[in-house]
């Protein structure tokens, strides 16, 4: 077991995401930078489904109850394993009664832990990514328990690797979305021509942008939406959904961001800068 | 059966949407649901997701890009081809409602304002079957066409923080229910005792895109034994076969 010492700001089991129930309402979930976690998974040989910790900006305090290897990745935060300090990418051995924390966010706002053979917990609609209701929690609590299985004998292939990272990228790929004919050239300049700031409301459910960009009247019947969808608001907001995010909606889906253009924005947070590029 | 002309178009590199004329239209809707069953059996569920809503169909691929030029041509083909598709099976739902005033908070300020009386307003609510022309938003929320012009409200002009889950709203031309606890803009004017969404089921939700939904109406203490009968599994949902 892995016990949660302290919780940090918003800690959650997360692993592939729930691909079956859309039709039902039911976001797909999921860990938010995937680019990172199908690296650190593969670095521990782990199967691509296997759940990781998401630790979002503040990171949690955690004793590992059973001895095992485990990986870190994406954000940086100045992470100690019994107070010496340890590096993303890399895979480090952890025995019964070692504790890992976290310090000072250095770098983008994510940051994943995975643990040979991943983290068991509550699996529902086959999937154990936390999303309230579907789970009875969306973060963890201190004093909660995660499940994984003791590991002593396994011997890593590899036990580094140097990574592209995307953490300094602020360019969103993205591609044309379903009603992006409506647009009109005031628009599309504003689009394409400018940076936007991250507003404070953003989170696995949406980030939403600071700047607006002129607004419309169209109204559209409800349709399917994606992660990585832009919205566009009658007042010009743009709001991009992320994992959590509706599986349908009625404003605008002007532009689609591409899986790498997902992670990337991932590791934003609130005041970071971005733009957006055609492809 | 109708043919309607459909345009086909990438939705990213995952996803192609299959949009129909821009119709609130229940021969639209039947006319993509058997497209979609189709769908399911010629291309898989294991590879696919669809999800259905009002005028369009998406289809979800998982994993791997689309190759985009070939599906199109290919959907055309098969949407041309559509004779053979079997009729997808469809319910009618009757849902137990609580217009007791400690459900339905906003019950008699909707009367007041549309200038009827509270039980004439519960008739109408019942009165009528609704389309479910999507499922979305939130888990288990039905998207129901068919609302009669005469209970048609806005929506309120401060949403509260939080609406208890099973409520039953009216916005616009609009009602629905809230599947479970969340904030909303919706008049709400009774409780319907059937969670619609219970992610411990197989299939969390029982409804499905194209099945109508009736409302009836039940006593404070009918609402109680439904909850209990819920509550322990035994509770049966009045469902009918429908064949429109």
């Amino acid at each position: 077991m892995l016990k949660v010492l302290k919780s940090g700001f918003f800690t959650s089991v997360q692993d592939r995401g729930r691909l079956a129930y859309r039709d039902s309402g039911v976001p797909i979930s999921g860990v938010m930078d995937d680019h990172t976690v199908r690296q650190i998974n593969r670095l521990l040989e782990n199967n691509e489904k296997a759940a990781v910790l998401e630790v979002t900006m503040t990171g949690p305090t955690l004793l590992f109850e059973e001895t095992t290897h485990i990986v870190l990745g994406g954000a940086k935060m100045s992470a100690t394993l019994n107070n010496l300090p340890i590096d993303n990418h890399k895979i480090y051995r952890v025995a019964e009664g070692d504790i890992l924390s976290y310090g000072k966010l250095e770098k983008g706002f994510r940051a994943y832990l995975a643990v040979k053979d991943g983290f068991k917990s509550e699996t529902v609609l086959a999937s154990t990514s936390m999303y309230l209701p579907i789970t009875s929690k969306n973060h963890l609590e201190d004093g909660d328990v995660v499940g994984y299985d003791a590991h002593t004998t396994f011997e890593p292939k590899i036990t580094e690797y140097k990574t592209e990272d995307l953490l300094d990228e602020t360019v969103l790929e993205v591609h044309q979305g379903p009603e992006y004919q409506l647009l009109v050239d005031k628009q599309l300049e504003k689009i394409f021509s400018r940076d936007f700031t991250i507003a404070k409301e953003n989170n696995r459910m949406a980030y939403q942008l600071q700047e607006a960009i002129p607004g419309h009247a169209h109204s559209m019947l409800t349709s399917a939406t994606l992660p990585g969808t832009v919205q566009l608001t009658p007042t010009g907001k743009l709001i991009i959904l992320m994992k959590d995010g509706q599986t349908t909606g009625g404003y605008p889906r002007i532009l689609q961001l591409s899986d790498k253009a997902i992670a990337i924005l991932a590791q934003k947070k609130f005041g970071d800068g971005i733009s957006f590029k055609k492809v | 059966m109708n043919t309607f002309p459909i345009s086909i178009r990438p939705f990213g590199l995952h996803a192609i949407l299959i949009e129909w004329p821009n119709m609130v239209e229940s021969a639209i809707l039947d006319d993509i649901l058997q497209f979609t069953e189709y769908l399911k059996t010629k291309m898989g569920q294991q590879q696919w997701e669809f999800v259905p809503a009002y005028n369009s169909l998406t289809l979800i691929k998982r994993g791997d890009t689309i190759d985009f030029d070939k599906y199109t041509i290919e959907l055309q083909e098969i949407y041309r081809e559509k004779k053979t598709f079997p009729k997808k099976e469809k319910f009618l739902w009757r849902l137990p409602v609580c217009y007791d005033p400690e459900f339905g908070i906003d019950l008699a300020e909707v009367a007041d304002r549309l200038q009827i009386k509270v039980p004439e307003l519960i008739a109408m609510h019942t009165g009528n079957t609704y389309i479910v022309y999507g499922i979305g938003f939130l888990p288990g929320f039905m998207y129901l066409g068919g609302l009669t012009a005469a209970l048609e409200i806005p929506r309120r002009a401060t949403p509260r923080l939080k609406v208890a889950k099973g409520s039953v709203g009216l916005a616009g031309r609009q009602t629905g229910i809230y599947p479970q606890e969340s904030p909303g803009g919706w008049n709400i004017i009774g409780n319907c005792s059937v969670p619609i969404f219970d992610a411990t089921k197989d299939r969390p939700c029982f409804v499905s895109v194209g099945d109508r939904i009736q409302f009836y109406a039940i006593s404070r203490a009918e609402y109680e034994l439904h909850k209990i009968e819920g509550e322990v599994g035994i509770y049966q949902v009045e469902k009918i076969k429908w064949d429109a």
